[in-house]
């Protein structure tokens, strides 16, 4: 008898290990960056419902709090290997994160994709892991080329996060192309949930600068900015990616009308038929417009599947490898084309604070920065 | 000169919001020996029950920082007859050990009923003058709010100095913080009394909170960790156990901190460290604080 059942619940294992699909979705769905893995998993659950199967088996998502914490991030990926046994992952948003997670992807052989991760070690020397956005050499020298060229500004003060390795490379390159135009630089430090920034702006004041430029995510973008009202900093306040959540403009309130920053997408910018199609399911399911991080989570799901189809079968080197040769691809942010290293090559939206919501302020394309 | 001036009242305003939330450190030590490991916990459910009694009944600010005080100290009340009164004969390291047990549930409990997201206590005021204001003393521009930290700090230690010194309560508390067998023999309801310092230290622990979050907007389940903590370090650094102390380290490490980041701009990323560097030194010179008591232990 106990054979019996032992044998029924063996198979019964078996077979739910192969009949459906898992893949492993990574996420901070708690803690200081919560909303940016919100983000994602709504664009992610879009794409899942209008592609919920490859080769007729059922996708099924394995979703992984992060806390917001690298070492938690590290603990969800080994979870999702070793536990789960997953197909593939989605995730990180923070590069820090990602570079917790890419390890172990690249040593078990678990094909990545991180929809937002932009700092380039992410992807650097591996085989497995790629990414759907684009990378912060390119988004740091476009912000310096649109401040020194379209805004004027000479004199910035950059704002470091010394926890997330995405605001040091960010800084690094935006500081590399801004001093190459001619402009001036100097740099202040923080630390990832800090509130009080008061010494540090009133380091940045004494410098005089024309425009201060946030590197980190938006928690502390949204303070820095309130403080540096407070203290009278009347210049243009610019940020990254990081920037981009609906929080931003709560927790800023008045203090981050008019500020700038590079990221992936603007409604206003999507044109191909899967963007606008992207846009419209989008409004109808949350009453909203999407932002770059539901745009990205989706074109994660979707370039991920796309490889699985075009590999032919469920073996992950040939599927990490496909999803390098993803050319030309539709996705909702745009025209996907991921180059060898993994890293996607499209243009930087920037957009601008107006009236409480996100305008469209420019696009910068690759061959205007050189 | 412009420069020293406006760090000196970011040091004062950040010290003051320290020493706020250090002041329920201290008194919940002083008379129990406990180290409340929750209390920053507690600060940032009183800043929730504000926000919701602001946005979800529509009280005025005012009117939900009142509901939220009440709220803490009912809050506060109840910890110490859950978790707390249970273990009152029990070792001190088991209650230690509870309170951090408590901190985590309470960090857990706000994410399941309030989320995760952050929110913004921006949405708490219609009118947003008060947080916007900025007055400019000599070059130095100071936010009024730091005023307002200052002020409200200042009536609560009239008003705590009060309790604790002429009122009956008072002197049960200070009889208790001496000897809780001896008093109880005295006929004092030393638990009502207990309960009584948890509630008033949670009282000022939401106070606290609310004028942290209009100073930094940022609610979040995790916020009342790092504030914790350092006003923690300010108790341990004045001298844990005693108000004024409490007071004048919160000041102290706020001054340290941004003077220190201010002045010395390639280390101001780990201005973290720069508390918990204070508390080792405190520690190894003068391990009962700036203005705390040489406590002989009985043995």
């Amino acid at each position: 008898m106990r054979k019996a059942v032992l044998t029924v619940l063996l198979t019964l294992m078996v077979v739910s290990l192969f009949s459906a699909v898992k893949i492993g979705v990574i996420l901070p769905m708690t803690g200081g960056i919560s909303a940016f893995g919100r983000m994602v998993w709504e664009g992610i659950q879009i794409a899942h419902e209008e592609k919920p199967s490859v080769f007729g088996e059922n996708v099924e998502l394995v979703l992984l709090d992060t806390r917001s914490e690298k070492t938690e991030a590290a603990n969800a990926a080994a979870r999702a290997i070793d536990k789960e046994k997953v197909l593939a992952i989605i995730g990180e948003v923070a590069s820090a994160h990602s570079l917790a997670i890419a390890p172990l992807a690249e040593e078990n052989k678990v094909p990545m994709v991180t929809p937002a991760s932009t700092n380039p070690l992410v992807t650097q020397g591996r085989q497995f892991v790629s990414r759907v956005c684009f990378i912060d050499p390119f988004q740091g020298a476009a912000m310096a080329v649109f401040a020194y060229k379209n805004l004027g500004v000479k004199r910035v003060v950059v704002f470091t996060d010394v926890e997330q390795d995405y605001s040091v490379g960010l800084t690094n390159f935006f500081i590399n192309k801004f001093t190459e135009l001619g402009g001036q630089v100097k740099r202040v430090y923080f630390k990832s949930g800090d509130q009080d920034f008061s010494a540090q702006l009133s380091v940045a004041m004494a410098f005089n600068p024309d425009a201060i430029y946030i590197t980190g995510y938006y928690p502390e973008i949204a303070l820095i900015a309130r403080q540096a009202r407070q203290l009278g900093f009347t210049g243009y306040i610019l940020a990254g990616d990081g920037a981009d959540a609906p929080e931003l403009i709560e927790i800023g309130g008045e203090a981050v009308e008019g500020l700038l920053f590079t990221t992936h997408y603007h409604p206003k910018a999507a044109s191909n038929p899967v963007a606008q199609k992207f846009v419209e399911t989008y409004r109808k399911k949350y009453g909203k417009d999407p932002a770059a991080l539901n745009a990205l989570g989706y074109d994660a799901y979707m370039v991920l599947l796309d490889a699985i189809e075009r590999a032919g079968s469920f073996d992950t080197e040939k599927i990490a490898e496909e999803i390098r040769k993803t050319r030309n691809f539709e996705g909702a942010t745009g025209i996907i084309n991921i180059d060898e290293n993994g890293n996607a090559i499209k243009s930087v939206v920037v957009n601008v604070v107006k009236n409480g919501t996100f305008d469209f302020e420019a696009v910068i394309n690759p061959s205007d920065i050189q | 000169m412009v420069f020293f001036l406006q760090n000196l009242f970011n040091g004062i305003m950040l010290g003051g919001l320290y020493a706020l939330i250090a002041i329920g450190y201290t008194m919940v030590y002083g008379i129990l020996r406990l180290i409340n490991f929750a209390h920053g916990d507690v600060m940032m459910m009183g800043v929730y029950f504000a926000f919701y009694a602001a946005t979800l009944l529509s009280l005025s600010p005012l009117l939900s920082a009142v509901v939220a005080i009440l709220g803490a100290a009912l809050l506060g009340f109840l910890i110490d007859r859950v978790a707390y009164k249970p273990l009152r004969n029990a070792p001190r390291i088991s209650a230690l050990i509870t309170a951090i047990g408590v901190s985590f549930f309470l960090e857990s409990l706000a994410v399941v009923i309030f989320g995760a997201i952050p929110k913004s206590f921006l949405n708490v005021f219609k009118d947003r003058t008060i947080l916007n204001k900025v007055l400019i003393v000599a070059g130095a521009r100071i936010p009024l709010l730091t005023f307002l930290v200052i002020f409200i700090t200042a009536v609560i230690l009239v008003v705590l100095f009060f309790i604790v010194y002429r009122t009956k309560i008072g002197m049960a508390m200070r009889a208790i913080s001496m000897d809780i067998p001896t008093t109880s023999l005295m006929g004092v309801n030393v638990d009502a009394v207990i309960g009584f310092t948890f509630a008033l230290g949670s009282a000022l622990a939401a106070a606290s909170g609310i004028m942290w979050a209009m100073r930094f907007p940022n609610v979040h389940p995790y916020m009342g960790f790092m504030p914790g903590l350092k006003a923690f370090i300010a108790a341990v650094f004045g001298g844990i156990g005693s108000i004024p102390g409490a007071v004048l380290g919160g000041v102290l490490l706020g001054l340290i901190e941004i003077f220190l980041a201010a002045y010395f701009p390639s280390v101001m990323g780990y201005r973290d460290a720069f508390a918990f560097i204070i508390l080792i030194i405190i520690l190894l010179v003068k391990p009962s604080g700036l203005l705390g008591k040489k406590i002989v232990e009985k043995v």
